[in-house]
């Protein structure tokens, strides 16, 4: 049985994230592997899962979502067992070790990435994004496909490696890198939802989770999509 | 001074229509944007001084702002003569336009973009303000909605309108209840997952069959005083203690909100509700939304929706038929970039029907589809996409965002 937590959906999940669920939960359970997916609210207990996904959301939600989340400590256990933890944009900047909240201050991250979003002079970055993957062990995903709209810049530390580099877009924002990779924990800026858009980077997680590779699925419409946005490509 | 002022005024107003006929002629767009623009330049005040002494009324929310300008409008103009900016252009360049043809007593009734209302405020000194709903849309170029719940409810805490705000939208209950004089209205709700964080304490909001309440502050749904009921496609309302009812053809509790919203503005700016009523039900299309078309042979009726809430009720309309559909999806400047919403949207409640993805965006829907575990075909013309999906005997749902929507309808009506 593959566990999935979504980690507060009514704070993290406003740009369509719920989607990175759905594709897991679909590509599993299409193979024939039992998969659960728990919606874990605000303010409810962090459950002992598998892979634990957090979304996107607004600068509020932002704060208390890594308030909770500091105070429950159920992530940062699930870290030190080895779970897997995916995390899109603003749930990203939460697992750093500050970010910024709505009135322009540090506010304190989770300290489970080594990383540090910061304010910069400049513009919002919104837009499509293609990137090339290449964290070790992670390199067999296809070219990325996204949409970012951030206003952090995301620098990173010795701790981590870049998921990707970027060739179209801005990423994390000051060495064309792009999200985050350390040990089991996995990080980017791109929504779409990211997981709807690279079957190879849900196919990757799974396989972290089930620790064997998976059999191929159809996945025509995709490549439809893929083309569609890969034409981007300078 | 004086003269200064009301020759600044006209020049502005000169000049802008003149620039608008330009445009229209030349079919660059509706004709009211670029000639604002150059009046509110001659005169940035020229809205204030353009509506003073006007009843103003204004209208504004993330879904059903075009649609219940037009019932009001409809509504009021049982009583009173109505200048409204039905082109679709609600924001100040369009307001501008439509306040300087306003006949002198004529009740001006605007549609609001949701980022303006504050400042249309300031400048039009409103009788009356809608509030319709709030929820996550355009993300990619719009404010988060609890920024723009918040700017809403300085606004209300400032104006002298009496404000008419749905009950059943914590959002709007938050920005609407800092006003001093306010009707609420049960004009209902099909999406709440932008208001589940309270807005007040940030506690957990529970929404039930008989409202809402948050767990943890004393925010809850406030008692309203008009009401609709649904019964057979006709439209019911309670206002002041009376039961008004008529038949009434726009589709969804959604219309019937937004009918009831626009009765209760309109019996404030001076309508009499029965006539109002009467006169309201009549609209039968806004803009082309709700209409039915022939194309090419087939009967197709026509959609809008623009994000997760709009979509989730329209799913609602369309449930009960099992009409062949052609959903459309664009992500040009004017629906948002990002089409990652999509997976906000109950897709899953298609299952079994026809359906055809069509737009620029269609790889991006047959894939949310895919997911969705709904079979589709996909068709890169939406023309060829209605053909496609047309079953003998059978009218087609067209549902667009949109560009997409608007697209169709220029195409059809030519």
């Amino acid at each position: 049985m593959i566990r999935i937590a979504v980690l507060y959906p009514d704070l993290l999940g406003t740009y369509g994230d719920g989607g990175n669920a759905q594709v897991l939960e679909c590509r599993a359970r299409w193979r024939g592997l039992e998969v659960a997916v728990a919606q874990v609210l605000a303010g409810d207990e962090v459950p002992d899962a598998d892979l634990y996904l957090l979304g996107g959301g607004e600068d509020g939600p932002q704060a208390r979502a890594a308030d909770l989340l500091q105070r429950d400590r159920g992530l940062h256990r699930a870290v030190d067992r080895g779970a897997t933890v995916f995390a899109v944009c603003a749930g990203y900047q939460i697992l750093g070790h500050h970010f910024i909240s709505s009135d322009g201050s540090a506010t304190p991250g989770l300290g489970l990435l080594d990383v540090e979003t910061v304010r910069t002079d400049e513009r919002r970055a919104v837009g499509e994004v293609l990137a090339e993957v290449v964290a070790r062990g992670w390199t067999a995903v296809p070219t990325l496909t996204g949409f970012e709209n951030h206003g952090g810049r995301t620098r990173l530390g010795a701790g981590v490696e870049p998921l990707a580099h970027v060739e179209y877009g801005v990423g994390n924002g000051e060495d064309a890198t792009e999200g985050a990779v350390a040990g089991n924990v996995v990080a980017t800026y791109l929504h779409g939802p990211v997981l709807a858009r690279n079957p190879g980077l849900a196919d990757a997680l799974l396989e972290r989770v089930v620790g064997s590779p998976l059999a191929p699925l159809n996945d025509e419409r995709i490549a439809l999509l893929r083309d569609d946005r890969l034409a981007l490509r300078p | 001074m004086a003269l200064t002022t009301r020759l600044r005024r006209r020049v502005a107003v000169w000049g802008m229509d003149l620039v608008n006929a330009t445009s229209r002629v030349l079919r660059r767009g509706s004709g009211t944007v670029a000639g604002g623009h150059l009046a509110l330049r001659i005169d940035p005040n020229l809205l204030r001084s353009l509506t003073e002494g006007a009843d103003v009324a204004l209208v504004s929310g993330t879904n059903g702002k075009t649609t219940t300008t037009a019932l009001l409008t409809q509504a009021l103009r049982t009583a009173r003569e109505v200048a409204t900016n039905d082109t679709g252009s609600n924001m100040t360049t369009g307001h501008v336009a439509t306040a300087a043809h306003a006949a002198p007593n004529a009740v001006v009734v605007l549609e609001v973009d949701e980022a303006y209302l504050a400042k249309t405020a300031v400048w039009t000194t409103p009788r009356v303000v809608v509030l319709l709903n709030l929820s996550r849309d355009q993300l990619d170029r719009a404010s988060e909605v609890r920024m723009v719940a918040e700017k809403w409810r300085t606004m209300c805490s400032t104006t002298t309108a009496t404000v008419v705000a749905n009950a059943d939208d914590p959002l709007i209950v938050y920005a609407a209840s800092a006003a001093s004089s306010v009707v609420w209205v049960a004009a209902g709700s099909s999406w709440n997952l932008d208001a589940v964080g309270c807005p007040s304490c940030g506690g957990h909001i529970a929404f039930g069959d008989d409202g809402w309440a948050c767990g943890h502050c004393a925010f809850r749904r406030p008692m309203p005083s008009v009401a609709c009921r649904a019964d057979d496609g006709d439209l019911e309302v309670a206002l002041d203690g009376v039961l008004y009812r008529h038949p009434f053809s726009l589709p969804g509790a959604f219309n019937r909100g937004n009918a009831a919203l626009a009765l209760a503005a309109a019996s404030i700016l001076g309508a009499a509700p029965e006539q109002a009523i009467a006169a309201l039900v009549e609209v039968k299309s806004v803009a082309g939304r709700y209409s039915h078309e022939v194309v090419d042979g087939r009967q197709v009726s026509l959609l809008l929706a623009k994000n997760p809430a709009g979509w989730s009720s329209l799913f609602e309309v369309v449930a009960g038929n099992g009409d062949p559909l052609v959903l459309s999806i664009n992500a040009r400047t004017a629906d948002g970039a990002d089409p990652s919403w999509l997976y906000d949207v109950p897709f899953e409640v298609l299952r079994g029907r026809t359906v055809v993805a069509t737009g620029d965006r269609r790889h991006d829907l047959s894939v949310r589809l895919h997911y969705a575990e709904v079979d589709h075909a996909v068709d890169d013309d939406q023309r060829a996409a209605i053909t496609r999906a047309a079953t003998p005997g059978r009218p087609v749902t067209f549902i667009g965002n949109y560009t997409a929507f608007g697209a169709l309808v220029a195409e059809v009506r030519g």
